[in-house]
């Protein structure tokens, strides 16, 4: 069965007074129908540019999509003309982002906010749009929709505001939802709340997912398969389980060992990545990873490595195999 | 250094209450945010202090008090012994020397017009420890202590990464060679990779300079690792506080439950198996917190007593001190 999206060779550039920054460099991977995909990875390495190059919402001028492509059900999303791209975006692929007062207009009531998607790509009237906004506004988990629906954003609190988010992201029953660091600003408390609502919402729905963040320990419990970026390009992709028992690029390595846990009774120090990630106006020749990497060998510095098979389903960037001690 | 038994700082029932005014030409006083409303607690020499809780509990506040930025609103500070509250003037800057923060925002913390020989030699003249050239000295010391390039110091913050600008604050903070150091959040702004180079770092200079820790985080995974004690807030007070160990492996308030469940774990087999307590509802404003508990609004274990008076923190042996009735 072909995949729902699927992305081949993206690459999203900007042009800065102090060189092109090759923000993401040659990324690919499917999604399926109902799958829940994770793209992790530090700040900067490219996952926002991502999600915005998918939904065709990168700014240009300074930012540009210089090659790739990206099929979505069919249709070559990258061609679209700006009207098509209206008629996909918000409605078969819709995103929450992580700030939501950048997607909430602060002088527009809530109603008038949920209602417009619904009017648009639904053909709803006016009151059949209320209703059905009262409705989603339940669905999230709002007390007394009714009486909040006519309300503005800033009388709502942060988890609140996330949750119409959702409810605006899912009116109109998107088959793809990208959520970029849906939780990162709440408080732990809220963000199981949100992450709850969003994994039970797609489940009953056969919404498919790509989840942005930086934590691990959010993507364990989410998705089915990860994606870790690292400056640019994705040096690793494997099924969830799989990627935390079994990871092979040093970077992923690297990052599960710098992490403390919860359950764990702290036993040594953390593990160090020294170093900082590469500048991606003048990316190193060969992997990305290089000057950080524990594992180099002679051919990291002159090559760079494609994602290869580890096992099925499982691709690595790597030119050593960790696991063998080769280094 | 081995923790001992002298107690280093000694808080009690410590408020801090900001008015709140309302008027356009004569502000009257209409209420409070009760920010910190009676905590009481004890730090050890050598010993490191977790204090958690959610967003907008109290810490930064309670840390600030402590360090009388703030005056408090009542209650004591009593450091090596001296009540800081009776202290003004010269003496209460000798004291304050030996305490020092640093705060969650390296970018913010750092006048961006100053040198980093100036931002670190700054307190060493203000303090009268050392100028001219012994100064200089000093400041490239303290460099090469905190990871830098001693030839940095006539580079200004702008030219560094967000863990170098956290190093420059720890430098900064460890001029006047305190013995005590509130960390405000020291990582929270930082990148995945960078936070195990500071974590570890801050070990180390306990170790090295026998330093004492109250360690301020909203992650609960990183307070486990490098915490000896362990204090959670809730909306200004202390519910619960104890070793490390019995905090995490035996939790007894209701919301110290609910909050390390909420706490993602980076496995998903772990992840799989995991029963959550989703509380419900956002944290109560404190400027009207709820009466008695103020926990009892979002409290699965709620009772009616527990509206009806503030429940103290009570040891319930072995140090481990809880505020509810209900267990
Ligand atoms: N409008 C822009 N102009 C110039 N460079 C940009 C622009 N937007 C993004 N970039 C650059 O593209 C790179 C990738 O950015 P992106 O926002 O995708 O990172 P990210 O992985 O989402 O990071 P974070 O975790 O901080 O959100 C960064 O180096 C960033 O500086
Ligand atoms: N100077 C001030 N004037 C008025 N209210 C204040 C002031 N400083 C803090 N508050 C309020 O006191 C409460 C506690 O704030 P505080 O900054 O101590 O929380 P926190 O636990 O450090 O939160 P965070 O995790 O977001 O840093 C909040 O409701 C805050 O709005
Ligand atoms: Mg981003
Ligand atoms: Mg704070």
């Amino acid at each position: 069965m072909a995949p729902l999206l699927s992305v081949r060779d993206l690459k999203t550039y900007f042009r800065t007074p102090d060189g092109v920054v090759h923000a993401v460099d040659g990324v690919s991977f499917d999604l399926a129908a109902g799958e829940r995909l994770g793209i992790v990875g530090e700040s900067g390495c490219g996952k926002s540019v991502t999600a915005l190059s998918l939904m065709r919402l990168i700014p240009q001028p300074p930012g540009r999509i210089v090659g790739g492509e990206v099929t979505f059900d069919g249709m070559d999303l990258l061609a679209l003309d700006e009207e098509e791209v209206r008629s996909v975006r918000g409605n078969k692929i819709a995103m929450i982002f992580q700030d939501p007062m950048t997607s909430l207009n602060p002088v527009l009531t809530i109603r008038r906010q949920l209602s417009e998607g619904l009017e648009l790509h639904k053909g709803m009237s006016r009151s059949q749009a209320r209703r059905h906004s009262i409705e989603l506004l339940r669905m999230v988990g709002i007390p007394s929709p009714e009486s909040r629906v006519d309300d503005y954003p800033h009388q709502f609190s942060g988890g609140m505001r996330q949750r119409v988010m959702i409810a605006m992201a899912l009116s109109c029953d998107p088959q793809v939802l990208l959520a970029d660091e849906p939780t990162t600003a709440l408080d732990v408390t809220i963000q199981a709340q949100i992450l709850d609502l969003v994994k039970r919402l797609c489940v009953e729905r056969r919404t498919a997912v790509i989840l942005i963040t930086h934590d691990l320990g959010v993507l364990a419990g989410m998705t089915d398969r990860l994606a870790v970026m690292y400056a640019g390009r994705i040096v690793e992709t494997a099924p969830t389980a799989e990627l935390y028992e079994n990871p092979k690029h040093p970077y992923t390595i690297a990052l599960m060992k710098s992490v403390p846990r919860l359950d764990e009774e702290r036993r040594e120090k953390l593990f160090v990545i020294d170093g900082l990630p590469p500048d991606l106006i003048d990316p190193p020749k060969g992997c990305r990873f290089a000057p950080r990497c524990f594992a180099v060998i002679d051919k990291c510095w002159e090559e760079m490595p494609e994602l290869m098979r580890v096992t099925e389903g499982h691709n690595a960037a790597c030119w050593v195999d960790v696991s063998k001690g080769r280094s | 250094m081995p923790i001992g038994d002298e107690i280093l700082l000694d808080v009690k029932d410590l408020k801090m209450y900001f008015p709140i005014k309302s008027g356009m030409v004569f502000q009257r006083k209409v209420g409070d945010v009760k920010a910190v409303d009676g905590i009481s607690f004890t730090v050890k020499k050598g010993e490191t202090l977790g204090l958690v809780g959610e967003s907008g509990c109290g810490k930064s506040t309670t840390g600030r008090a402590i360090l009388q930025l703030y005056r408090p609103t009542a209650g004591q500070v009593l450091f090596e012994g001296e009540n800081l509250g009776d202290l003004r003037g010269n003496k209460l800057r000798k004291v304050r020397r030996k305490m020092q923060m640093i705060f969650q925002d390296p970018y913010a913390s750092l006048n961006p017009r100053q040198s980093l020989g100036s931002i670190i030699g700054e307190p060493l003249v203000i303090h009268g420890l050392a100028k001219g050239k012994d100064k200089q000295e000093r400041v490239q010391e303290l460099l090469r202590i905190v990871g830098l390039n001693p030839y940095f110091v006539n580079r200004y913050p702008h030219e560094f990464s967000g863990g170098q600008r956290q190093r420059i604050g720890i430098a900064r903070a460890l001029a006047v060679q305190p013995s005590f150091i509130i960390c405000d959040e020291p990582i929270s702004a930082l990148d995945v990779s960078i936070r195990a180079q500071i974590l570890n770092l801050l070990e180390d200079l306990q170790e090295q300079f026998d330093l004492t820790y109250l360690f301020i985080a909203h992650d609960l995974s990183v307070v486990r690792h490098i915490s000896d004690r362990v204090a959670v807030m809730y909306l200004g007070r202390i519910a619960e506080l104890a070793d490390r160990k019995a905090l995490y492996e035996n939790p007894l308030h209701p919301y110290t439950k609910a909050l390390l469940s909420a706490v993602p774990i980076p496995d998903p087999t772990v992840e799989a198996k995991r029963e959550r307590i989703i509380l419900t509802g956002d944290v109560p404003s404190p400027v009207k917190p709820p009466a008695g508990c103020n926990f009892h609004t979002r409290c699965p274990m709620a009772i009616p007593q527990c509206s009806q008076f503030v429940p103290p923190l009570v040891d319930k042996g072995g140090r481990h001190h809880v505020a509810c009735i209900r267990v």
